[in-house]
């Protein structure tokens, strides 16, 4: 018999005895009725926790809050479905020169993404009560490489995107894309159970907070 | 396929590997309980996660409802696994991943190495995983020529100082940050000689260490904490980027999963990913989760395998009264919690599973027969703190009670040297004369009889401090009281015989007793 044969056999031996398959009670929260102000602090407030750096801006103001993160900095990777139009103003000084974009047909290696000093990406949702920003590789936001290996991540979040809670935002989300959730920048509580900011992946985390 | 079990009924086939304690717990525990300071630090991390996850619990209003969801998921889960894992298959391979299954842990150290020279690899980068820790994959793999290197903060820490994990959330939990430092400064070519034992100066030094691996890797090995069976997704939850690193970059991705982790639906993820982190990291989210199905193209790896690992799982789903510790989601609250765990530390009970959850899980995997693993169950104090702390409601205290029995039995009729095993043991002796002697008061009358000759064995001291064979064990680490000159039943007989004459105070010097002064004159007859 071969192992998956096997093993089955072993597990339905196990079950011979037919356990009951009982009701799930989900009597837990699954809605919410916050406003988005108060979404908007909630998240505010959680990523603050975690030492993300927090931005709420209108709609028109994030290209100057884009440029002015951006000052300073080198190059910077941005996902091919971004909208351009954001960096209108950081294009102001440099034409665009510092961006490099990583779109099918033109990808990024893992050199040119060690080699940038930021990301910028979208986000498909976020959830305020646990400070959760989920990525579900949307064309805003890209392969799932381009916002791990560059040492800052600066990531816009819509505000119409914010739920209360988690379940709230796994139903705006579909299981098959890959997915990675981000609640702060890299952390580790490995030594003395002491948590300490930025290990592995970006150690700045940068949330800009569109209304609008 | 997956109806009712037909066939013949098979014996429960047990777990190998690291799921075992060598010496008995009393023995290992007295040994570590030596080092004071292990003590101190497990003391100090113990105490810090406990309050966190206490905090952190406190702010969900539904807090016990998120883990009976839990509690009746996971056991759905176990209910329907042969259903669940052959949908979790159809998924998994649809999406282009590709499914292996191990009957144990030979076979599945077995089958990750094929898949790494499969791909011209001599080198891994590792995903902090229960699993393969449980089966000894880095030792194979090294015996194979295969360097795997560990990529969460701990489990580098235990590598590079050649030690074993003590915790499952935090492995290097009895380790200080000076310890860690020195560690450092030993074992990682060319770190900075001037690194200090701030946690945030180790932490940059492990990533300057870690970085070139993770960008030039080409086979990662992970485990799972979560399966869904509906889409055929996996989720790894961690803390440091290490995860995303080894799960994104390499061409070749290798997860290696106990059958049981399953779930059955994408919505019973919203349940676990808030019971989990603040459960184990005391968070109100850990900062990464990835979540992926099979392969996606242009995405990843794109070559995705998946090892599904019996190794006694499917035993312990046979013990009715012990399948729930298959429930347990890994996050390490029973440990903290623990009074045991709390002084011993985790090297104490032998297996990659320390703490509450490793006294039932170790033998329930094992066969409590399996080396000193029929030790591990009388590592608590039955307070149940451990219970009151699990998310998913493993009832501990029950499954010791009866992993206890199961060692009992296991014993009876045992008593002999080999070839002479029907004598009866001596807790076979003792049990019968203790039933014969609580059959009737006539029989117990007989045997308090004695009670002046446990007077003389405890001597002028009034202490017995020695009790020979099994016994012995209780007063290993207590002394006990010399037993008084008459039973409570011999003086009731006394005490009613003398009724004829009444001494029992009247009202009025009862009375009296509320007086300043007099104390408790009178009441020296109070039960």
């Amino acid at each position: 018999m071969n192992a998956r044969a096997e093993i089955l056999d072993r597990i339905r031996s196990a079950l011979r005895d037919a356990p009951a398959v009982p009701e799930v009670p989900r009597d837990y929260r699954r809605t919410s009725a916050l406003g988005e102000e108060e979404l908007i602090e909630l998240l505010t407030d959680r990523l603050l926790d975690y030492k993300a750096n927090v931005f709420v801006e209108d709609a028109t103001a994030v290209p100057p809050r884009l440029a002015a993160l951006l000052e300073g900095a080198g190059r910077y990777a941005v996902p091919h479905g971004l909208d351009q139009a954001l960096f209108a103003e950081a294009d102001a000084h440099d034409a665009g020169s510092r961006r490099v974009t990583d779109a099918p047909g033109h990808r990024l290696s893992v050199e040119d993404l060690d080699a940038v000093d930021a990301v910028v990406t979208g986000s498909a949702v976020a959830v305020a009560e646990t400070g959760t920003i989920i990525l579900d590789a949307g064309p805003d936001q890209g392969r799932r490489v381009i916002s791990l290996v560059p040492d800052r991540h600066i990531c816009m979040v819509r505000a119409g995107d914010i739920t209360a809670i988690l379940p709230e935002a796994l139903g705006r989300l579909d299981a098959t894309r890959p997915q990675t959730w981000i609640s702060g920048p890299s952390a580790t509580s490995d030594i003395e159970l002491e948590r300490v900011e930025g290990v592995h992946g970006p150690r700045t985390l940068d949330v800009v907070i569109v209304r609008g | 396929m997956s109806g009712t079990f037909l066939g013949m009924p098979s014996l429960p086939v047990f777990g190998i590997g690291n799921l075992h304690e060598h010496e008995p717990f009393p023995k290992a525990a007295h040994r570590e309980l030596g080092n004071t300071q292990l003590r101190a630090n497990l003391g100090h991390a113990t105490r810090t996660i406990r309050n966190k996850r206490l905090a952190v619990v406190s702010e969900l209003p539904d807090w016990e409802e998120l883990r009976e969801a839990g509690r009746a998921i996971k056991e759905s889960v176990m209910a329907r696994l042969p259903e669940l894992l052959e949908q979790f298959e159809a998924n998994f391979t649809a999406r282009g991943g590709t499914i292996h299954w191990a009957r144990d842990a030979g076979e599945a150290n077995r089958i990750v190495a094929a898949l790494i020279r499969d791909q011209g690899a001599d080198e891994v980068v590792k995903v902090k995983s229960m699993a393969t820790q449980e089966i000894g994959l880095n030792e194979y793999l090294e015996e194979q020529g295969i360097a795997a290197f560990e990529t969460d903060l701990a489990e580098l820490i235990v590598q590079l100082d050649h030690d074993k994990p003590s915790h499952i959330l935090v492995p290097a939990i009895h380790k200080n940050r000076s310890q860690v430092r020195d560690i450092f400064l030993r074992e990682i070519e060319g770190v900075d000689p001037d690194l200090t034992d701030e946690p945030a100066r180790l932490a940059a030094a492990a990533r300057a260490h870690l970085r070139r691996k993770f960008l030039s890797a080409k086979v990662a090995v992970s485990g799972a904490n979560f399966a869904l069976a509906d889409s055929g997704t996996l989720a790894v939850v961690e803390s440091e980027g290490n995860g995303r690193m080894c799960l994104t970059l390499p061409e070749t991705l290798i997860t290696v999963m106990g059958v049981e982790k399953l779930l059955p639906a994408w919505e019973d993820l919203e349940v676990f990913m808030q019971l989990l982190p603040r459960s184990s990291t005391g968070e109100r989210m850990n900062p990464y989760t990835s979540l992926w199905t099979g392969v996606t193209p242009d995405d990843g790896p794109q070559n995705v395998h998946l090892v599904l690992l019996d190794n006694g799982r499917s035993a312990a789903l046979a013990d009715e009264m012990g399948r729930s510790a298959l429930h347990c989601i890994r996050c390490s609250a029973c440990m903290n919690v623990c009074p045991v765990y709390e002084r011993t530390g985790g090297h104490a009970y032998g297996s990659t599973y320390p703490g509450p959850i490793g006294a039932i899980l170790s033998p329930l995997l094992t066969g409590i027969t399996a080396e000193e693993n029929n030790s591990l169950p009388y590592a608590s104090s039955l307070c149940g703190a451990c219970y009151d702390a699990c998310p998913v409601k493993i009832n501990i205290p029950d499954i010791l009670v009866h992993l206890r029995g199961e060692d009992v039995d296991s014993k009876r009729g045992k008593g002999g040297k080999r070839g002479r095993e029907r004598l009866p043991s001596q807790m076979d002796l003792g049990m019968k004369a203790a039933s014969w002697a609580l059959s009737s008061g006539k029989n117990l009358g007989l045997v308090e009889k004695g009670l002046p000759l446990g007077r003389l064995a405890a001597g002028p001291d009034r202490k017995i401090t020695k009790l020979p064979g099994i016994a012995a064990g209780w007063t290993q680490s207590r002394d006990i009281p010399a037993p008084p000159a008459q039973s409570f039943r011999q003086w009731w007989d006394k005490e009613h015989q003398a009724q004829a004459a009444p001494t029992a105070p009247t009202g009025t010097e009862a009375a009296g007793t509320g007086d300043a002064g007099t104390g408790s004159a009178g009441t020296e007859e109070n039960p």
